[in-house]
C-alpha cells in the first residue's frame, strides 16, 4: 500500500489532470501520448505507472471515467476531471509553482549575493 | 480524506471481491490498438507496428499487478491466501498436526488455567470501587515483639481527624454467632462493624440499607445487615426481610438490608469472606469500658479508605508524622520500648500476601511448561523442514521471494498455535468443574475463579506472541534453502540443514535445561511437603475427631447463662460425660477453638505481665493463649515435662492456675524454673467490658512443645488455662476412640441439644483432616509444579528422540556405507548414543544453573531442605540424563539394525 516517495509520480498526477483540464475528456493512450507529445517526447509515459494512477486518482474523486466512443470510432474509456480535480490541481499547480520559484532563485543566487 | 475515501473503496473492494481486472485488461487492448494505429500512419507494416506498441507497453502483467495492488487491498489479501494455504498443509499432514496442536493445548491449556487463578486472586483481588484507595491500619509494638495489637478509640478518633483517610472503620476479625428460633439452632460467621464500614468499602445494598455512617451512638445498635447467600438459603430470598427481628446470641436484631449477591466481606480465605452477617456497632462507651487510649481493642481490624489521590507511600509518611506527634503528647501511653508504629497495608496485600509466592511459583513452572511446548513444536517444525526442502526450493525457483516464504511459514505455525490454544481452553473449559475441585479451599476468591473474557484473550494473546516468536526462528531458516544445492540433491540434504541441524541442537539442550529447572524445583517442593508431612507435630491427632459449638453471649452480660465459669462448667461437664457415653469414644475433652491444633485462623493472642517485671499492659509481650480442659493434654499424648497439669479441683473461685510449654518457659522464664511464677494476661474481652484487674495466674506445668499452631513452627509460647476456670464461647469438644466420623456428630448434636436445644454443633472433623488442610496450599503446589515437572520430563524426552530420530535419518547413507565397509554396530550405536550424551550434558549443566537461581528465589516456600539440596539436584540430574538416553537409544538401535544394501539401494 505505501508508494514510493517517487517524484515522477507525483508530478505524473499533476500532468495527467493538466491534461485533462486542457483537453476535456480523454482516454488513456490518448493522455499518455499528449504527456510525451508536451514533453517533447522527452518524457516515455511508463504504462506501468499509468493505469494505477488513473485509478487511484478515480479512487480519490479526482476523476471519473466511463465507456465511450473515440474519434476513430473505436470503444475507448475516457476520463474526465471532476469539480474536486479541478480545484485539487489548482492547489497543486499554485504548490508546484512556489516550489518551482524557489529553486529558480535557489539556482540564480550567486555567493556575492548573500550577506 | 482522500486517503480515507480510498481505504474505504479499496475495504469495500476487497470485502465484496469486485475486480476492475476485466475493465484494465479492455482499456489496455484499445491502448494497444491506437498506439498500432499511430505505428501505422508512422509508416510501420501492421504486425511490426502491433509488436512496437506491445513494446511500449511494457509487460501486461505488471501493469495488471499493479493495478490490482492500487485496487484492494494487498496485505489482507496475502493473509487470507496465507491462511487458507496452512490450512491446508496442516490437514495434509494430520499426524504432525495433531501432535503440535496437541503439544501446544497443553501448554497453553494449563497456562491458562494457572492464569484464571491468578486473574481471580492476585489480579481482581477486592471486588470494591477505587480497591487501591483502600487500606489496612495495623498497630503494632515491634519493641516487645507485638504485631497487629489492635486500636484504641482515642487513636482510631485520631486517625479520622488525621486528613489522610475519607473513612475508617473497625470491625471484628469475624466470629459466630447462633441464630435461634428456627426448627435448628443455626452457627452464622458475623463481624461487628463500625457504622462506616460499607461507606468505606464503598458498598451499598441491594434491599434496605446499609447501617448510616454518621450513627455512632456508643454500644450495640440493634440492626443487622445479612449476606445475600444468608438471605437465599435461610429466608428464602423473601422480599419482606426488611424489619423482621432475628434472635442473635439470645439478642432481637432488626434486619435493616440484604447486600447483593456478588458482595463478599475482605479477607484471605472463604471462610473470612463468607461472612453471613453484619452487626453495628459504636466501639465506644457502654457496655465497652470508656475510651483510654493505651487500652487497644485487641480483636479488632482497622480497614480505610485514603483520600483520593493519595498514594500510599505519602500517606505512610503523613501517618508517621501523626504518630511521631502522639507519642510526644502522650509520653506515658506510648513508652519508648514498645516502639509504638502504625503500618498501612494495602487491602489487597491483607487479601492475597499469602498465597502470591505460591501462586508465583505455579505461573512461572506452567511458564516453563508453555516454554518446553513451544520448544518442541519448533523442533518438529523444524524437523518437517528437510521433508519439505524441494517443496521451497522449488516454489523459489518460480520466483517466490524470500519474505513472502518467511510469511508463509509464519502463518503456518500461527495456525497451529492458535488451534492449539483454541483446544487448550477448550479443554480447560469443559473440565473446569473437575479442575476446581483440586484449588485448596483455603484459596482466597474460589468462587471467583472462572474462564472470563480476560482469561480467554489472555489465551489468545499467549498463542499469537508464542506462535510469532517460536515461528520465526523456523520460518527463517526454512526460507534459507540453497536453492541449486537441495534441487540437484533432489531433498537428499542441503547446505541448510546444518544450520537448522545446529537450531534444533539448541532447542533441545534448552527444553532439557528447562525440564531440569522444574524437576529439581518440583523435588525441592516435595521434599520440603515430605518433611512437613513427616514431622512430629508434638501431639497425636490419630483417631481425633474436633466437634464445635458455640455459647451464645447476648449483648447484656446478666442475660448470659454461660456468664461465668462455674455456669459454663456444669454444661462443659455434662457434655464431657455424655460423650463418653457415646459409641467408640475412650477419652474426651474440651477446650476452645484456640485449643483446636492448626484448625483456627486467628490465635487469641493476649498481653502477658509477669510478676516482679514492672511493665504496664501495652509494654508487655503477647501470647497465644487457649483454653482447655484437664482431659486436653492426655487426649492430645502432649508430655506433662514438669509440675502438674489441671485437675478437678482447680475451678473458678480456687487460685488461677495456668500450664505453659516448653517454648514459653525458655522465652519468658529463661534459666530459670517457671513452676510457681505469677503472670497477669491482660485485655481479655471480659476485662475490658468490667474493667477489673486481672487475677494472678500462676504457673503450674510445664509440658512439651506440640506444633498446634503451625507445622512448620516448633517452637511458639503457649499458655493453657483451664476451662473451669476461665469460660470460652467458642467451644470445642475432642473425642478419641474408635469413631464414625459420620455419626458422631448427629450423635454429638443430640446431645449436646438434649441438654440447651439452643446451641448449634458443627464442623465436626478430623485432626488428621484438619492437619492436611492446613497443608493443602502447599500440597496443591507440590502437586501441580509436579504434574508440570512430569509433563516437562516427557516432552523433553520426545523433544530428544525427535532429534536423535532425525539426526539418525539423515545420516541413513553415512551409516549404511560405514557398516557396508564392515564398521561394528557397536561402533555406529556408540557414535549415535554419544550425541545424545552430548546434548544431554549441555542440556543439565545449563539446567542446573537455571535450577540454582530458581531454588533461591523459592526458598520462602521450602521446608527442612536446603535450596542447593545435593540429593535432589543429583537425583533428578540422573533422571533426566537417564530419560535423554532412553530416548536416543531408541533411533540408535535403528541405526544399528540398518540394512546397508537396502539403504543404498533406495538412496
Amino acid at each position: 500500500m505505501k508508494e514510493k516517495p517517487d517524484v515522477l509520480q507525483g508530478t505524473l498526477a499533476l500532468m495527467v489532470l493538466k491534461t485533462l483540464d486542457v483537453l476535456g475528456p480523454q482516454h488513456g493512450w490518448g493522455i499518455a501520448r499528449r504527456i510525451e507529445q508536451i514533453s517533447g517526447d522527452l518524457l516515455a509515459v511508463n504504462q506501468g505507472t499509468l493505469y494505477p494512477l488513473l485509478l487511484r486518482l478515480e479512487h480519490e474523486g479526482s476523476i471519473a471515467s466511463e465507456w465511450g466512443v473515440s474519434e476513430n470510432k473505436r470503444r475507448a474509456r475516457f476520463y474526465r476531471l471532476t469539480a474536486a480535480g479541478r480545484k485539487q490541481l489548482q492547489a497543486e499547480t499554485r504548490e508546484w509553482e512556489q516550489t518551482a520559484a524557489i529553486i529558480a532563485r535557489f539556482f540564480k543566487v550567486k555567493a556575492e549575493d548573500l550577506p | 480524506m482522500r486517503f480515507l475515501r480510498r481505504f474505504r473503496i479499496r475495504l469495500s473492494n476487497f470485502v465484496t471481491r469486485r475486480s476492475t481486472d476485466q475493465r484494465l485488461q479492455e482499456e489496455l487492448a484499445e491502448h494497444l490498438a491506437f498506439q498500432a494505429e499511430e505505428n501505422v500512419r508512422a509508416g510501420m507494416p501492421p504486425a511490426e507496428a502491433r509488436r512496437q506498441a506491445a513494446l511500449k507497453l511494457g509487460p501486461v502483467e505488471a501493469i495488471r499487478e499493479r493495478h490490482h495492488a492500487e485496487q484492494s487491498l494487498p496485505f489482507f489479501e496475502n493473509l487470507l491466501f496465507d491462511l487458507r494455504y496452512a490450512s491446508r498443509m496442516v490437514l495434509k499432514s494430520p499426524g504432525f498436526s495433531a501432535i503440535a496442536i496437541g503439544t501446544m493445548a497443553l501448554g497453553i491449556g494449563a497456562t491458562t488455567a494457572i492464569y484464571s487463578v491468578i486473574d481471580a486472586t492476585l489480579l481482581h483481588p477486592l471486588p470494591y470501587p477505587n480497591p487501591t484507595e483502600l487500606v489496612r491500619v495495623q498497630d503494632d509494638l515491634p519493641g516487645v515483639g507485638a504485631h497487629g495489637v489492635g486500636i484504641s478509640i482515642p487513636e482510631w478518633r485520631d486517625l479520622q481527624s488525621s486528613g489522610i483517610f475519607q473513612s475508617v472503620a473497625l470491625t471484628g476479625t469475624g466470629a459466630n454467632v447462633n441464630l435461634t428460633g428456627s426448627e435448628q439452632p443455626l452457627r452464622l460467621s458475623f463481624k461487628q462493624v463500625t457504622p462506616n464500614y460499607f461507606a468505606v468499602l464503598g458498598a451499598d445494598a441491594q434491599l434496605g440499607r446499609t447501617f448510616d455512617p454518621s450513627d455512632t451512638t456508643p454500644g450495640y445498635n440493634l440492626e443487622v445487615v445479612i449476606s445475600d447467600g444468608l438471605w437465599r438459603k435461610e429466608f428464602g430470598a423473601d422480599p419482606q426481610i426488611v424489619g423482621r427481628v432475628l434472635r442473635l446470641d439470645n439478642d432481637a436484631y432488626r434486619v435493616v438490608g440484604v447486600m447483593p449477591r456478588g458482595f463478599r466481606d475482605q479477607g484471605s480465605t472463604s471462610d473470612e469472606q463468607n461472612v453471613d452477617l453484619w452487626l453495628g456497632a459504636g466501639f465506644s462507651g457502654l457496655p465497652f469500658r470508656p475510651p483510654q487510649r493505651d487500652l487497644r481493642l485487641a480483636s479488632r481490624a482497622v480497614i480505610a479508605r485514603l483520600k483520593p489521590g493519595l498514594s500510599i507511600a505519602a500517606a505512610q509518611g503523613h501517618l508517621d508524622a501523626l504518630v511521631d506527634s502522639l507519642k510526644k503528647q502522650y509520653p506515658a501511653e506510648y513508652p519508648a520500648q514498645t516502639a509504638w508504629t502504625v503500618r498501612l497495608i494495602p487491602l489487597t496485600e491483607t487479601v492475597v500476601g499469602s498465597i502470591r509466592s505460591s501462586l508465583i511459583l505455579l505461573f512461572g513452572a506452567v511458564g516453563l511448561v508453555l516454554l518446553i511446548s513451544c520448544v518442541n513444536v519448533a523442533n518438529l517444525l523444524l524437523a518437517r523442514a528437510s521433508g519439505r526442502g524441494r517443496e521451497i526450493a522449488l516454489r523459489q525457483a518460480l520466483g517466490a521471494q524470500r519474505t513472502r516464504l518467511i510469511r508463509q511459514f509464519l502463518a503456518e505455525s500461527l495456525l497451529l498455535f492458535v488451534l492449539g490454544g483454541l483446544a487448550g481452553v477448550a479443554i480447560l473449559f469443559s473440565a473446569q468443574h473437575f479442575l476446581l475441585r483440586l484449588i485448596p479451599e483455603s484459596l482466597p476468591h474460589l468462587n471467583n475463579i472462572s474462564i472470563n473474557w480476560g482469561v480467554l484473550v489472555f489465551a489468545v494473546a499467549v498463542s499469537v506472541v508464542t506462535g510469532t516468536v517460536f515461528g520465526l526462528a523456523p520460518a527463517w531458516l526454512m526460507s534459507r534453502f540453497d536453492l541449486i544445492g537441495t534441487l540437484r540433491q533432489e531433498g537428499r540434504g542441503s547446505s541448510g540443514s546444518r544450520e537448522r541441524a545446529r537450531a534444533r541442537q539448541i532447542l533441545v539442550i534448552s527444553e532439557l535445561a528447562l525440564s531440569l529447572v522444574l524437576l529439581i524445583a518440583a523435588g525441592l517442593l516435595l521434599r520440603s511437603f515430605w518433611d512437613l508431612f513427616k514431622v512430629q507435630p508434638g501431639f497425636n491427632p490419630n483417631r481425633v475427631m474436633a466437634i464445635q459449638s458455640w455459647l451464645p453471649g447476648p449483648n447484656d452480660p446478666s442475660a448470659d447463662i454461660y456468664r461465668s465459669a462455674t455456669q459454663e462448667a456444669v454444661l462443659v461437664r455434662e457434655i464431657l460425660r455424655r460423650s463418653r457415653t457415646l459409641p467408640g469414644v475412650e477419652e474426651a475433652a474440651a477446650g476452645d477453638e484456640a485449643a483446636l491444633p492448626l484448625g483456627h485462623s486467628q490465635p487469641g493472642r493476649l498481653p502477658l505481665l509477669r510478676e516482679g517485671i514492672e511493665m504496664k499492659d501495652n509494654e508487655a509481650p503477647v501470647i497465644n493463649s487457649p483454653i482447655v480442659s484437664p482431659e486436653y493434654f492426655h487426649l492430645l499424648s502432649v508430655p506433662l515435662l514438669r509440675g502438674r497439669l489441671f485437675n478437678d479441683q482447680d475451678l473458678e473461685d480456687t487460685p488461677q492456675v495456668a500450664v505453659i510449654n516448653q517454648a514459653a518457659a525458655l522465652t519468658y522464664w529463661p534459666n530459670q524454673d517457671p513452676l510457681g511464677k505469677r503472670v497477669r494476661l491482660r485485655l481479655d474481652s471480659r476485662d475490658r467490658r468490667t474493667g477489673a484487674t486481672p487475677p494472678w495466674t500462676t504457673i503450674i506445668g510445664v509440658i512439651a512443645d506440640a506444633r498446634t499452631e503451625s507445622l512448620a513452627d516448633a517452637a511458639i509460647p503457649q499458655i493453657y488455662r483451664s476451662i473451669y476456670q476461665r469460660p470460652a464461647k467458642d467451644l470445642a469438644i475432642f473425642l478419641r476412640g474408635q469413631l464414625d466420623p459420620g455419626a458422631i456428630s448427629s450423635q454429638m448434636r443430640t446431645q449436646i441439644q438434649s441438654i440447651d436445644p439452643e446451641l448449634p454443633v458443627f464442623h465436626g472433623e478430623t485432626l488428621d483432616d484438619v492437619l492436611s488442610t492446613s497443608l493443602s496450599v502447599r500440597r496443591f503446589s507440590m502437586e501441580m509444579v509436579g504434574f508440570f515437572a512430569a509433563t516437562a520430563l516427557l516432552l523433553a524426552g520426545l523433544g530428544i528422540y525427535g532429534t536423535i530420530s532425525y539426526v539418525v535419518n539423515e545420516q541413513r547413507r553415512e551409516i549404511a556405507i560405514r557398516l557396508a565397509l564392515g564398521a561394528q554396530k557397536a561402533t555406529i550405536l556408540k557414535m549415535v548414543l554419544r550425541r545424545g550424551v552430548s546434548l544431554a550434558a549441555a542440556g543439565t549443566g545449563l539446567g542446573i544453573a537455571g535450577a540454582l537461581v530458581v531454588s533461591h528465589l523459592m526458598s520462602g516456600l521450602l521446608y527442612g531442605v536446603s535450596p542447593t539440596d545435593l540429593p535432589t539436584f543429583a537425583g533428578f540430574t540422573v533422571v533426566l540424563t537417564a530419560v535423554a538416553l532412553a530416548a536416543s537409544y531408541i533411533p540408535a538401535l535403528r541405526a544399528m539394525r540398518l540394512d546397508p544394501i537396502t539403504t543404498l539401494h533406495s538412496e
